[in-house]
């Protein structure tokens, strides 16, 4: 029941995560929309694996904490230079 | 109800409020660093709290340790990922307008980096 309701809340966080993805103004805000929508997949799937009972999906869960700040930090470095590849020991 | 699923309750429940508070926060706040703020500084106590109430569920099992593995995981990377963004954001020439009442209304627009 009360993995539930935080399911809900995290739900509701998520949806709200989107609202400003799409509203913007900048391409900083929906980064940051979506890799804050990223970690709240992370608690979802965790929520999930509690209600399930099983520890297997806490293994997703951290695979897609890794990803997630993987593809933050790519978008970033996409956002500011147009590129993803870089010459080694240049500032970002 | 037992005790452990009490002090579950009460975490999860706390870090529902929280995260609830951050989404909030990223919809109103005024401009793109109070909304990192918002979203960046409350997102990982809010991650932790959920995974101690879900480890508080099972208990001294397998399952606790990868709960705790991406805790720390997040612990690390939450943080560095929003000093990544702002320092993206600062370097390609986003600005916050001062804050003043005079400003608040037409901050939505200004301070656009291209």
């Amino acid at each position: 029941m009360m993995l539930a309701a935080a399911g809900v809340a995290v739900l509701v966080a998520m949806g709200l995560a989107m609202v400003r993805a799409f509203l913007g103004p900048t391409v900083y805000d929906r980064i940051l929309a979506v890799n804050s929508f990223g970690t709240k997949t992370v608690l979802l799937i965790t929520l999930l694996g509690a209600m399930a009972g099983r520890a297997d999906y806490f293994d997703l869960a951290l695979l897609y904490a890794l990803i997630n700040f993987i593809a933050t930090i790519a978008l970033m470095r996409y956002a500011g230079s147009g590129e993803l590849s870089r010459e080694e020991g240049e500032d970002a | 109800m037992s005790l452990a699923e009490g002090v579950a309750g009460l975490l999860l429940i706390s870090g529902s409020v929280l995260l609830v508070v951050a989404g909030v926060g990223i919809v109103r706040f005024p401009h793109f660093y109070t909304r990192l703020h918002a979203a960046g500084v409350i997102d990982t106590l809010a991650a932790g709290l959920f995974l101690a109430g879900i480890g508080v569920l099972f208990g001294a099992t397998l399952g606790t340790v990868k709960l705790l593995m991406i805790f720390v995981f997040l612990l690390f990377t939450s943080p560095t990922a929003c000093h990544a963004l702002a320092r993206s954001a600062w370097l390609a020439g986003l600005r916050e307008p001062a804050a003043t009442i005079e400003n608040a209304e037409d901050s939505k627009s200004a301070g656009e980096p291209r």
